[in-house]
């Protein structure tokens, strides 16, 4: 059958259309002229100016970033993998339930969540800050966990489980020795999901942060609003992607590395 | 290991999380809908249709509608470039296949904020797209690139288009493309096989591909608020200007309430589809 050609040309020019603009900005976060349009010849001066005291609040922002990130997966891990399993393993009424509740978070606009979490934490008198940012990506996070480990589990051999029980292994050992090592990988695959799910996230942090608690994103993003410093938003972008990068990389290697569980 | 105790204490912490930090905040929407709001920015006690009535106010029909028409517009284009990209993706075989969905995957994986802010610099007045264009004469030294409709709806399209290309892909891979085949031996066009064998044979994707773009661009509010200009707000935009600098804490409730009420027609459509096809396929 003789194929058109068309696709293919739409694919490459797709792809030109997707990195162009994340290319520009690398390079341009080493271009010595301030701005894009001319090439000032190589320069690393706007990742000194990182490091410039005046830049302080860059640091306290990725700092508070990372914080949050990290207790945000950390418990998005334990809360996703209960649910996952209760999901995978009960088909009662509950269940039917708890699934609507976990997949809304996901389809519903982040715009609506943050809004909505903000009028019940200012009808309630909580003072925002990091602590509400946290609250805020948990709440996210979770179903993101739980969907991933929840297809870690549909390979899952529940023999593994009888046999074990046969052989005469306590709840506890089962749970510990067995289910956890199987299933860690969907566990960390999810956990690094929530990491930079919460580290990208600008919507529903903006909503629920409070006076002085600003994050990565936030920071750039009043940045670029106010066309400031727009060298040194390159060199924070370009470190910020390599972070993501390896960070995906990472998740991909364990996602990978699974057993062979459809071999159909 | 099935047994109803168990069952709640794996249940419970989630589902009481998810309930107090999310479902009833939602509700909590609608009580702060009916409150007046204060000099203060906070909300004052007692019950008031103030914040309902100030729907009426011809500004938010006309945003309403900007935000649903950008919205479809960005949900057709991404379609429309997904589907021959899928179409491809789905059949090629071995290595190529997954470098390319690895490549359209990747740019989904950076930040979503630098990925507005790239455009925003790209497009930027003292930026190399305007100064090459000025230079070649193409346009004239008072078009702006920034700040307009065309900026954000370009913008929209490239934040959302992995979205569409990825369930679009995951139908076409179990597409059976010898079906195509035969539409040829029998005598159609190759762009009619692919409209009328290939396009029905990936239904499903092209429905989850609509719901993963169209939903949350009802919701944009980054995209209009860094490379649009004052006439292209949406409606998220409103949301963000009563939550924080007019604020009007019941008038951001009602506007939400909107907007969440949009974004449920096609959360029912597909919900409703699915379930139809569900139930004929048993």
């Amino acid at each position: 059958m003789k194929s058109s050609r068309l696709p293919a040309i739409i694919l490459g020019l797709v792809l030109v259309f997707l990195y162009l603009p994340i290319a520009l900005l690398v390079v341009n976060s080493f271009n010595e002229a301030r701005y894009s349009s001319t090439w000032g010849g190589f320069t690393l001066k706007w990742y000194e100016a990182l490091l410039d005291r005046q830049n302080r609040d860059l640091w306290d922002a990725a700092q508070r970033t990372l914080l949050i990130a990290l207790s945000t997966s950390s418990i998005s891990m334990i809360l996703g993998t209960l649910s996952a399993c209760a999901l995978h393993w009960y088909r009662s009424r509950l269940q039917q339930i708890n699934y609507g509740i976990l997949y809304l978070p996901i389809v519903i606009p982040d715009l609506l969540m943050g809004i909505s979490l903000l009028l019940f934490l200012v009808a309630l008198g909580v003072t925002l800050g990091a602590g509400t940012i946290l609250i805020a990506h948990i709440t996210f996070c979770a179903s993101f966990v739980t969907v991933v480990v929840l297809g870690r589990l549909q390979g899952f051999d529940e023999n593994v489980i009888a046999a074990a029980r046969d052989l005469g292994a306590s709840k506890w050992v089962i749970i510990r020795r067995i289910i956890l090592p199987l299933l860690a990988p969907g566990i960390i695959a999810g956990g690094l999901l929530a990491f930079t799910l919460s580290v990208d996230d600008y919507v529903i942090t903006f909503f629920v942060t409070g006076p002085g608690s600003t994050t990565l994103p936030l920071k750039i993003y009043s940045m670029v609003k106010h066309s400031k410093d727009l060298p040194i938003i390159n060199a924070i972008s370009t470190l910020f992607l390599v972070l993501t990068f390896l960070i995906v990389w990472l998740s991909q290697r364990l996602t990978e590395h699974q057993p062979n569980r459809d071999s159909r | 290991m099935t047994n109803r105790k168990n069952e709640i204490l794996l249940t419970a912490p989630t589902l009481i999380w998810l309930a107090v930090f999310f479902v009833i905040p939602s509700f909590a929407m609608i009580l702060v809908s009916f409150r007046p709001a204060n000099a203060n920015g906070g909300i004052e006690a007692g019950w008031t249709l103030d914040a309902w009535r100030a729907l009426a106010d011809p500004d938010y029909p006309v945003i309403l509608w900007r935000t649903v028409w950008l919205s479809v517009v960005t949900t057709v284009v991404c379609l429309a470039i997904a589907l021959p990209i899928a179409f491809l993706l789905g059949r090629l075989e071995g290595k190529w296949r997954g470098i390319l969905l690895m490549l359209v995957i990747v740019p989904f994986w950076t930040n979503f904020v630098i990925r507005v802010a790239a455009w925003r610099i790209i497009l930027h007045p003292e930026g190399m797209v305007r100064q090459a264009l000025l230079s070649l004469g193409v346009i004239g030294p008072d078009t702006l690139l920034l700040y307009n409709e065309g900026a954000v709806l370009m913008v929209m399209i490239y934040t959302h288009l992995p979205f569409a290309i990825l369930p679009l892909y995951a139908a076409a891979e179990r597409f059976d493309y010898s079906l195509l085949e035969a539409a040829r031996d029998l005598g159609a066009s190759g762009f009619r096989a692919v409209m009328k064998i290939f396009v029905p044979g990936v239904s499903r994707g092209l429905l989850t591909a609509m719901a993963l773009v169209l939903i949350p661009a009802l919701g944009s509010y980054v995209i209009p608020d860094l490379v649009g200009g004052p006439s292209d707000e949406m409606i998220g935009n409103k949301i963000a200007q009563r939550t924080l600098g007019n604020r009007n804490l019941p008038q951001a409730a009602t506007l939400s309430i909107a907007l969440l009420v949009i974004t449920l027609i096609p959360i029912l459509v597909v919900f409703f589809i699915n379930r139809k096809e569900q139930a004929e396929s048993r």
